[in-house]
């Protein structure tokens, strides 16, 4: 290893990077009186965290595939971590805007005034750590485990405001993904087990040409495809609206990147190392789960443009566009899983700012359904054009990253002459279009009824008369010195600008990340 | 473990000792039990019971030690050689039980001293411990002799003094809820015997070796067919079998907290090693278990056990019944894993065995602390009981995720084992079935989770109010163990497994 970690051996850093948000999330506990320097610990650990996941870019680029064995936990079977480079990706994403993140909460919750923060930001750290788990992961058992984990520790982020509401979302919530793990992961892998006697991820599927012949492998996968019910894939979708009842942050961060992405990033994982996309290509019946796919990007899209509460549009816009991923797993093309695995960071950023967006509106503005943010656009500048940007990286414009990803996987539906679901793409395109731009016109077009501005400035005189507004000047609202303008607060609006950025960069450089797949999809 | 045992040898007096261990195990707790009616007193008579459970487990942590450096160990009383005198045969089955009980009876009695001095009246506190040991010594007869008639006599033994242990509970109803265990148990026990007499009558012999070897010439008569079918069902009472489980739920609600944390964890444990041993052992020989349709009827009666005891779980308020039948759903698991009749899913069914004595006991002894502090185990009385005390609720919660079945609890090794068993046989349905009842768990589980952790606590509640630290450290321990196992499946397991064969043996006509 390099830097600060010089003398490291890889397998070492591995566990250094799974072990230091589990120290953070102790370390919030303790510091948890002292509200800034307890902020200041999650800060620090984001930051060492993704420094120690930026140390292992070069080795896995230039080849090297870090692995450490742990302990055995049944025998004949470990918990092992491996770093490859989707699952580089994916920490790479998860624990950079996990710093961004936590930038974004502190001034969320402080503005919002939320209960309960110590709590909030432990387990926040806790499922991060669960997360980068689900990435390092070197074999199906240990993905189990940690994925299992992220389900348990974010329960308490879910309900977190303890109402009647938050507790049944959090029935759905938890009922949902621990029943389908148990129910179907579980049982798939149980069954993997028995039959290919490993559960290794090894390049081109464990199974042989002839156990792939039975319909066997189609089942197989459909344990799968359903069994990770955080790739949402519909009917088992209802728990990812469900969550959108948690403070802002919590939406931004695992219902947008972290949970969903650890659900469709285990479903490419099994797609390419456990089945194998060759294997796919000859195993009969797996097609059905293209269509399932293919209706849960439709259907989830068109039950998006019926929402008028902004985070639950967004929530259904996550359904739809992680189908994208599994259908580009499925498509059993090597062009296609790239795509997908392309889309995780595309999405990823996209999506965090939208969320973000949605949080500063609610925390700044107080509302938080579309049809009342006529003219927002006007007193949040910034906060709008940086929700329209990341709205054309999820329709797939360019300049945005988010072209690309969609563009892989269209190209693999071609090759492997599946028109329709080519169309699927292009019809959704214009659903995500038809669900986005409303409220970017909205915002900047749409004429400001006077009764709502008052009936936002009672609802945030009521505000100011229960919480002493906070001083700070990082937490205060920007007005970039201009009348009528009144922007969400520095401390929001800067990892809103970022993750923005981070879309249009994202244009530019996709083809490093396509290169940096080659020893994964071929070239 | 083996280093244990080398450990012990190390010490003085180890040789002139090491001998007489297996009869040591039984006679030390049998001893010392009269002791407490000298003693007289709550305190001195529990600081004596401790001690004595800690030594009885000591041994067995020795005999552990040997078994599995060495292999079986026979140890014939009074020198008498078998089959005329009596026998223990100690191999890696029983051993890994004899450590599973007084384990549990050694983490227990620190538990038990705040408890019992709060449940039951001072002068009869003495009388608890010294009928605490004398269960002790019954378990851990039923668990060592190689004798089919000893193991009858021991069952009484833990029977009656659990039958006492019970009925000291507070609540009135604790008195018919021992008697009713008591009309259950004696028809189990008599069932029992009925079956031992009749393989008496058929071969002359008590010996459970002598038996495995002289019962498949006869294994084709009426009469020790019957014998086998009055053994499965008397032993099937004692364990609480779902059909015959109707004892169980009021026993484990109303008796003293400390007497539910240590029966859950061993009494139907001890009876599902009996059955394992007469039914792979004694019977192993013939064909009596696999060739009928025995073994088919106690996978249906696991797999209904197991759905109908979490589902009504479902409904109870009073969460010691909940956990109670939770607990008829759990040994439908391992009745299961004997059912499977194969030495996968025999280590699923005894690594079940000390995955769920683990896990149930933290289990009860988080709720028995809660009891302790509120007085009350309703869940209505448990609004908000995480923020009153945290760490019991902690406890409580991962119990409860291991008897769902979530990854780093033991609770998910078990059903690995259990799951990829079944696979293994092709019945694929069963395995669905253990998959689907865990998810009834989550209901049950989460409804306390619920109303702990999201429910305000009562107006006029104090604040933080945890039960004493000799209550939390047990439990804690416990909790530990539930983690600490579920991470190292594979030291548990791998016991298990040597069990399983050792049960299976050569003589056995059961499926490798």
């Amino acid at each position: 290893m390099t830097g600060l970690l010089a003398g490291w051996a890889p397998g070492d850093a591995l566990v250094l990077a799974l072990v230091i948000p589990v120290i953070g999330a102790f370390l919030v506990l303790a510091l948890g009186r002292w509200e800034n320097a307890r902020d200041g610990a999650s800060l620090l650990t984001a930051a060492c965290l993704f420094y120690v996941v930026a140390q292992f870019y070069p080795i896995v680029a230039a080849g090297g595939r870090p692995d450490i064995v742990l302990f055995d936990m049944v025998p004949g079977l470990s918990i092992r971590l491996t770093l490859e480079p989707l699952g580089m990706i994916f920490a790479g994403i998860a624990s950079f805007l996990w710093i961004v993140t936590t930038l974004y909460a502190i001034g969320y919750m402080r503005g919002h005034h939320e209960e309960n923060q110590t709590r909030f930001f432990f387990f926040f750290a806790i499922a991060i750590a669960s997360a980068i788990g689900v990435a390092l992961a070197g074999n199906m058992l240990t993905l189990f485990v940690f994925y299992e984990v992220l389900s348990v520790s974010t329960f308490p982020l879910v309900a977190h405001h303890g109402t009647e509401e938050a507790k049944r979302s959090g029935r759905i919530y938890l009922g949902i993904l621990l029943s389908t793990s148990i129910g179907f992961l579980l049982f798939g892998m149980i069954w993997t087990w028995q039959i290919a006697g490993t559960l290794d991820f090894v390049r081109g599927g464990v199974f042989n040409a002839e156990q792939a012949q039975g319909p066997m492998i189609a089942v197989l996968l459909a344990l799968y495809a359903f069994g990770i019910g955080k790739a949402a894939l519909m009917p088992f979708h209802r728990w990812l609206p469900a969550a959108m009842v948690a403070p802002t942050p919590v939406s931004a961060l695992l219902h947008a990147v972290a949970v969903v992405k650890a659900g469709v990033f285990s479903v490419l994982k099994v797609v390419v190392y456990i089945f194998g996309i060759d294997l796919l290509k000859l195993a009969p019946g797996t097609d059905f789960l293209l269509y399932v796919a293919a209706f849960t990007i439709i259907a989830a899209s068109i039950v998006a443009m019926r929402q008028d509460n902004l985070k639950l549009r967004l929530a259904y816009s996550t359904v739809s566009q992680l189908s994208y991923i599994v259908l580009g797993a499925m498509l059993a093309s090597d062009i296609a899983a790239l795509g997908s695995a392309m889309h995780i960071v595309m999405h990823a950023f996209g999506k965090i700012t939208l969320f973000f967006c949605a949080g500063a509106i609610i925390v700044f503005a107080h509302k938080t359904d579309i049809s009342d943010m006529k003219g927002l656009g006007h007193r949040m500048p910034v906060t709008f054009f940086c929700f329209f940007l990341a709205s054309m990286s999820l329709i797939g414009l360019p300049p945005m990253g988010g072209m690309w990803s969609k563009w892989y996987i269209a190209l693999g539906a071609a090759e492997t002459h599946q028109l329709v679901f080519v169309a699927v793409l292009m019809v959704s395109s214009l659903l995500n279009l038809a669900y986005l731009m409303p409220v970017v016109l909205y915002g900047f077009f749409g004429k400001e009824s006077i009764q709502s501005e008052e009936g936002a400035d009672n609802d945030h005189d009521d505000h100011e008369h229960h919480h002493a507004p906070p001083n700070h000047p990082l937490l205060r609202h920007m007005t970039f010195g201009r009348e009528g303008i009144s922007d969400a607060s520095f401390m929001c609006l800067l990892p809103i600008v970022l993750t923005a950025t981070g879309c249009v960069l994202l244009f530019f450089y996709a083809d490093r990340i396509r290169i940096f797949l080659t020893p994964v999809f071929g070239g | 473990m083996t280093a244990f045992y080398t450990y012990f040898l190390s010490l003085p007096f180890a040789a002139a000792i090491e001998p007489h261990l297996p009869i040591l195990q039984v006679v030390v707790p049998l001893l010392c039990a009269p002791i407490c009616v000298l003693l007289r007193d709550a305190k001195l008579s529990w600081l004596w019971a401790t001690i004595v459970t800690w030594i009885a487990f000591f041994i067995a942590l020795v005999l552990l030690g040997k078994v599995l450096a060495s292999g079986l160990i026979i140890y014939e009383l009074g020198s008498w050689p078998a089959p005329w005198g009596i026998e223990y045969r100690i191999d890696a089955a029983n051993a890994l039980v004899l450590v599973i009980i007084t384990a549990i009876g050694a983490i227990t009695l620190p538990y038990a001293k705040a408890s019992v001095e709060k449940e039951v009246s001072e002068p009869r506190i003495y009388l608890f411990y010294l009928m605490y040991m004398l269960c002790l010594t019954g378990l851990i007869g039923i668990t060592t002799t190689a004798d089919a008639f000893n193991l009858f006599v021991f069952l009484e033994i833990s029977s009656l003094s659990s039958y006492v242990l019970i009925s000291l509970g507070g609540n009135r109803r604790a008195l018919t809820a021992s008697y009713r265990y008591l009309i259950m148990g004696t028809l189990g026990a008599t069932f029992y015997i009925i079956g031992v007499g009749l393989m008496y009558m058929m071969t002359g012999s008590l010996n459970m070796a002598d038996l495995a070897t002289l019962l498949p010439a006869v294994d084709h008569t009426r009469t020790v067919l019957a014998a086998f079918a009055f053994v499965v069902v008397g032993l099937g009472l004692k364990l609480a079998m779902f059909p015959l489980h109707t004892w169980l739920p009021n026993a484990y609600a109303f008796a003293p907290s400390a007497v539910t944390v240590f029966l859950a964890s061993t009494a139907t444990k001890v009876a599902i090693y009996a059955l394992l041993r007469l039914v792979f052992t004694v019977f192993g020989g013939t064909d009596l278990f696999t060739g009928t349709d025995i073994s088919l009827m106690l996978i249906i009666v696991a797999l209904v056990g197991m759905f109908a005891g979490a589902f009504v779980a479902i409904f109870q308020n009073d969460v010691k019944r909940m956990l109670a039948y939770s607990s008829v759903s759990q040994v439908g698991y391992m009745v299961l894993g004997i059912g499977m009749a194969s030495a996968a899913g025999l280590t699923g069914g005894i690594v079940h065995l000390f995955n769920h004595a683990v896990m149930k006991g933290a289990a009860f002894m988080a709720v028995g602390a809660m009891f302790y502090v509120v007085g009350s185990v309703r869940l209505n009385d448990l609004a908000g009981i995480g923020k009153r005390m945290p760490v019991t609720t902690a406890v409580f919660l991962v119990a409860g995720l291991s008897l769902i079945g979530t990854p780093v609890t033991v609770g998910f090794i078990s059903k690995w084992q259990l799951v990829q068993a079944s696979l293994a046989l092709g019945w694929w349905y069963v395995a669905a079935g253990i998959l689907l009842s865990s998810l009834l768990a989550i209901v049950y589980v989460w409804r306390v989770v619920e109303v702990a952790y999201l429910k305000a606590p009562p107006e006029g509640a104090a604040g933080r109010n945890e039960a004493p630290l000799s209550m939390l450290v047990p439990m804690i321990v416990l909790a530990a163990a539930t983690i600490w196992f579920g991470i190292d499946g594979d030291t548990t397991l791998r016991i298990a497994g040597e069990a399983a064969n050792a049960l299976m043996g050569p003589a056995s006509g059961g499926k490798p």
